[in-house]
C-alpha cells in the first residue's frame, strides 16, 4: 500500500497496524472510522471517594493494557479530573457570581454562559486534542463525558478490519 | 487520501458481527431509514415523563400538579393587594410600599418559573453498551447458582459507606443522592422532591431557584399580611378583596415560613429532603453514621448548596440525533455487547433513546453538544 504524502504527515510507524499509522491528525480520524470497526468499549467508571464532585477513577483498564501507556492514560484521566474541580471549585468567586445571580433573580443564567460550560468547552477542546494526538493513532477514541451524562468515560477499542485476530469482547472484571 | 484502499466503507447493510433477536428499538431504525426526515431533536426521543415546549428550551413534567393553582393564587392575591390596599397606604404611609410589593412579586413569579421550566438535573439513561458493561460487572461477582439480591453497590464516600442502588428504569447504578421519581420517570441527581406546587422536581440544577423561591414567597405573604392588617386597622371601611386577602394570607404565611425554615436547616446541614425524610444520616441505622457530604460548617454548606457553579444540563433537550449511519455503527456495538448473553432490553420501553443517545464514533466538532441554555 502506498501511502500518500501529506502536508504534516508523520512518519510510518511500523509497529502499529496498517489501518492506524499516524495521518494528518483530521484525516487519520475519518479513517478510523471507515477502515476499523468497532471492536470492544471501555468504561470508566466515577471515583466518588471525595462526594459527589465529578471525578474518574484511575485505574489501568486491563483491555488498555496492549494499546497504550498507563502513563499517558492516568495523564488523561488526571487532566479531566482537574478541569471538572476546576468546574465545580467553590470559593470567594463563586459565592460572589451566586450572590450576583440571586439578585437579578438567575435571570442571568440565560443571557451569560457559566463558569461550567466555559470548562466544559475547554474540556472538549482538550479530548479532541487527546484523541488526535495520542488515542486516534492507537485505534482509540475518548468519548467526551458530558456525552454519557458524566456517567463514564468511554473509551472505544477499534481493531484493523484485515488482522486476523481481532480480540473482541474480552470478558474481563475492570 | 486512500491510503487504505483495500478497505470497503462500512456498508451499513451487512455487519459482520450477527445481531441476535433485533431489540425494540430496531424498528425506529427502519422508520428512519425508509423515509428521510430532516434531523430531529434529542427531546423528541426523550424516555422520561417530561413535555418540552419552544422546541426543548423549555421543559415541564408531565404532570404539572397545581402550578397553575400557585401562579393563580400568587397573581390573584398581588393583584387584590395593589387594587385595594395600595391606594389606601400610599395615601397614609408611603409611596414605598407598592415598589417594594411589586419587586417582590416579580421577583417571586420569575424564581417559580425558573424551577418549574429548569431541568431538576435529570441523568440520560444508559446506552446500550454501558448497561451491558454494567451486566458484565454485576454477573462476575455475583453468583450463578443462585438468584442475585437486589443490586447494590457500596462505595466508600469520606470514610462513610454509602450504599448505591441499580436503578432497572435507567440501566445504571444511581450515583451518590440521586433517586429516581416515579412522577417524572427520571433519574435526578441530588434529589430533593416532586413539588406538586410547582410541578416539577426539585433536584440539584433548580434547587437554588427553588429555595429563592419560597424565602421570596415568605416575604411577599408577610409583607401582603402586614399591609392588608395594616390597611384594615386605619381604615375604617372593609373591602372584600381585602378580607380574602387577609384570610389567603393567613394561612398561608405559616406554612410557607416553616417551609423555608425546614429548607434553611437542609440547606445549612447540606442536606436533601429526601435523606431527612428517609433518616438516612441520622443514626437510625446505626452508630456513626454522619452526613459524609457535609462541610461540617454552615457557612460553607450554604455557599456549596446555593453558591455552588451551576451544573450543565446533561440531557442536551436541543442536540440533534446522530444520523442513519452512526446509528448502524453503533448497532455493532450493540451486537457486540448482546454476545455476552446478557438480556439488555428490560421490561420498560426504551424508545430509540438508548440507541440514539450513543454518538458516532468520530468525534463530530466540539461544540455537538449544545449547551445553548442552562434552563
Amino acid at each position: 500500500m502506498h501511502s500518500v504524502q501529506h502536508h504534516g504527515q508523520q512518519p510510518r510507524r511500523p509497529d502499529l497496524p496498517h489501518c492506524c499509522q499516524p495521518l494528518s491528525p483530521f484525516h487519520n480520524l475519518q479513517e478510523l472510522r471507515h477502515s476499523a470497526s468497532l471492536a470492544n468499549k471501555v468504561f470508566i467508571q466515577r471515583d466518588y471517594s471525595e462526594g459527589t464532585t465529578c471525578r474518574f477513577q484511575t485505574k489501568f483498564p486491563s483491555e488498555l493494557e496492549s494499546r497504550i501507556e498507563r502513563t499517558l492514560f492516568e495523564d488523561t484521566v488526571k487532566t479531566l479530573n482537574n478541569y471538572y474541580a476546576e468546574a465545580e471549585k467553590i470559593g470567594g468567586q463563586s459565592y460572589l457570581e451566586g450572590c450576583l445571580a440571586c439578585s437579578t433573580a438567575y435571570l442571568i443564567f440565560l443571557c451569560m454562559e457559566t463558569r461550567y460550560e466555559k470548562v466544559l468547552k475547554k474540556i472538549a477542546k482538550y479530548i479532541q486534542e487527546q484523541n488526535e494526538k495520542i488515542y486516534a493513532p492507537r485505534g482509540l477514541l475518548i468519548t467526551d463525558p458530558i456525552e454519557r451524562g458524566m456517567r463514564v468515560i468511554e473509551i472505544s477499542i477499534y481493531e484493523d478490519r484485515g488482522s486476523s485476530d481481532s480480540s473482541s469482547g474480552s470478558s474481563s472484571s475492570s | 487520501l486512500k491510503n487504505n484502499c483495500e478497505y470497503q466503507q462500512i456498508d451499513p447493510q451487512a455487519l459482520p458481527t450477527p445481531t441476535p433477536a433485533p431489540p425494540p428499538h430496531h424498528g425506529n431504525d427502519r422508520d428512519k431509514r425508509e423515509e428521510p426526515k430532516r434531523p430531529r431533536r434529542k427531546w423528541q426521543v426523550f424516555p422520561g415523563k417530561n413535555r418540552f415546549y419552544c422546541d426543548g428550551r423549555i421543559m415541564v413534567a408531565r404532570q404539572s400538579g397545581v402550578l397553575p393553582l400557585t401562579l393563580g393564587l400568587i397573581v390573584i392575591t398581588s393583584g387584590l393587594f395593589f387594587i385595594f390596599d395600595c391606594p389606601f397606604l400610599v395615601k397614609h404611609l408611603t409611596s414605598c410600599i407598592p415598589v417594594i410589593g411589586g419587586g417582590l412579586f416579580v421577583f417571586v413569579v420569575i424564581t417559580l418559573l425558573q424551577t418549574s421550566l429548569t431541568d431538576p438535573g435529570i441523568l440520560p439513561r444508559a446506552t446500550p453498551d454501558e448497561a451491558a458493561d454494567i451486566e458484565k460487572q454485576i454477573d462476575n461477582t455475583g453468583n450463578a447458582s443462585y438468584r442475585p439480591p437486589p443490586r447494590t453497590k457500596e462505595v466508600l464516600i469520606n470514610q462513610q459507606v454509602v450504599k448505591l442502588k441499580y436503578c432497572f428504569s435507567c440501566k445504571m447504578f444511581r450515583p451518590p443522592r440521586t433517586s429516581h421519581c416515579s412522577l417524572c420517570d427520571n433519574c435526578v441527581e441530588r434529589f430533593d422532591h416532586h413539588c406538586p406546587w410547582v410541578g416539577n422536581c426539585v433536584g440539584k440544577r433548580n434547587y437554588r431557584f427553588f429555595y429563592t423561591f419560597i424565602v421570596s414567597l415568605s416575604f411577599l405573604t408577610a409583607f401582603i399580611f402586614g399591609c392588608v392588617t395594616t390597611h384594615l386597622a386605619l381604615s375604617t371601611k372593609n373591602t372584600p378583596g381585602s378580607n380574602m386577602e387577609l384570610v389567603i394570607c393567613f394561612f398561608s404565611v405559616w406554612s410557607i415560613l416553616g417551609l423555608s425554615g425546614f429548607h434553611t436547616y437542609l440547606v445549612a446541614s447540606n442536606l436533601t429532603t429526601n435523606e431527612d425524610i428517609k433518616g438516612s444520616w441520622s443514626g437510625k441505622s446505626g452508630e456513626g453514621v454522619t452526613n459524609p457530604y457535609s462541610h461540617k460548617n454552615i457557612f460553607i454548606n450554604c455557599c456549596s448548596v446555593l453558591c455552588a457553579p451551576m451544573p450543565p444540563s446533561l440531557i442536551d433537550r436541543r442536540g440533534f440525533l446522530p444520523t442513519d449511519e452512526s446509528v448502524q455503527t453503533a448497532g455493532a456495538g450493540i451486537g457486540l455487547a448482546a454476545k455476552s448473553e446478557i438480556n439488555v432490553v428490560g421490561g420498560s420501553s426504551q424508545p430509540a433513546s438508548g440507541l440514539q443517545e450513543s454518538p458516532s464514533p468520530v468525534p463530530v466538532p466540539p461544540h455537538s453538544h449544545q449547551n445553548s441554555s442552562s434552563v
